[in-house]
């Protein structure tokens, strides 16, 4: 087995997630996106974790997986919050910052 | 992919290595790809959101058959349990709560659509230039799989701040959740 193909597979994974990410305006499938992402991340660790042969790859992972579950607790907690005081979770029409 | 790294996952034959091709691995990491590329596509472009929580879960339940087709079943069965079993369950009870906002529709507007593509494009050619440039034929080493003692030996003595932040990390997201989601 090649190392590329790993390498590939996560890159085009990726890209489908920062295309989710600008193209989707509802909140919930944006943080699924950022899930592939790191998914994408998980497989490049993993890669070269068995190219190396050293489980320190495996081990960085591991943390991944912990910070992404985290994370999704805390963005979806986020969203319910918008959407129980805005009744939306459209994200183009979050524009209170804007200048 | 490369025509070499085609010609491998085919399973043919490579003159490079002295034939030592592993066809069976090479057939799945083929076939979970493809389902993993296909899933992902549709579920950043389907317009149901539940639908789209359901391919995502077929995109985790690959990468999980790609850790363990490299030797890392402690990750792989780690993803299953963390991803499968909790993230998508969050995912859906957010779906559930936030549902009549958008009703099936996501209203993805054309040019917002055309300008994301072009980015993942852009994002996807320069990754992948870079990456076969520079480990052209590089091949997988075919030592034993990692044990899963030597990862925990590796948490608990290297990595052992890295992990105490964690753990601190994961309560303090916890605690946060509770107090922005909770109706006061």
């Amino acid at each position: 087995m090649y190392l590329n193909q790993f390498l590939l597979l996560s890159a085009a994974l990726f890209a489908t997630g920062v295309y989710g990410v600008l193209a989707r305006r509802n909140g919930v499938l944006v943080l699924m996106s950022i899930e592939l992402i790191l998914n994408a991340v998980n497989i490049n660790l993993v890669a070269f974790a068995a190219f190396g042969n050293q489980p320190a790859g495996e081990v960085f992972a591991l943390f991944v997986i912990a910070v992404a579950a985290a994370e999704v607790g805390v963005g979806l907690a986020m969203v319910l919050l918008l959407y129980r005081n805005r009744k939306s979770i459209d994200l183009a029409q979050i524009d209170l910052m804007r200048g | 992919m490369s025509p070499s790294t085609l010609f491998a996952a085919t399973g043919g034959f490579d003159p490079l290595t002295g034939g030592e091709v592993m066809v069976a691995q090479n057939i799945a990491f083929a076939i979970m790809a493809v389902t993993m590329l296909v899933s992902a596509v549709r579920m950043v472009t389907t317009r149901n959101v539940v639908h789209a929580a359901l391919y995502l879960v077929i995109v985790l339940a690959g990468a999980a058959g790609v850790f363990i087709l490299l030797g890392a079943e402690f990750v792989g069965v780690t993803q299953v349990m963390v991803y499968i079993g909790a993230i998508i369950v969050l995912f859906l009870f957010g779906i559930m709560l936030t549902r009549g906002s958008f009703g099936d529709d996501d209203g993805v507007d054309g040019e917002r659509r055309s300008m994301a593509a072009m980015v993942g494009a852009l994002v996807l050619a320069v990754m992948a230039a870079a990456l076969v440039d520079t480990f052209r034929d590089a091949e997988l080493s075919r030592a034993q799989p990692s044990l899963t003692a030597d990862v925990g030996d590796l948490i608990f003595s290297q990595y052992i701040v890295p992990f105490e932040a964690i753990s601190v990390l994961l309560l303090a997201a916890l605690i946060g959740a509770i107090v922005v989601a909770r109706g006061d």
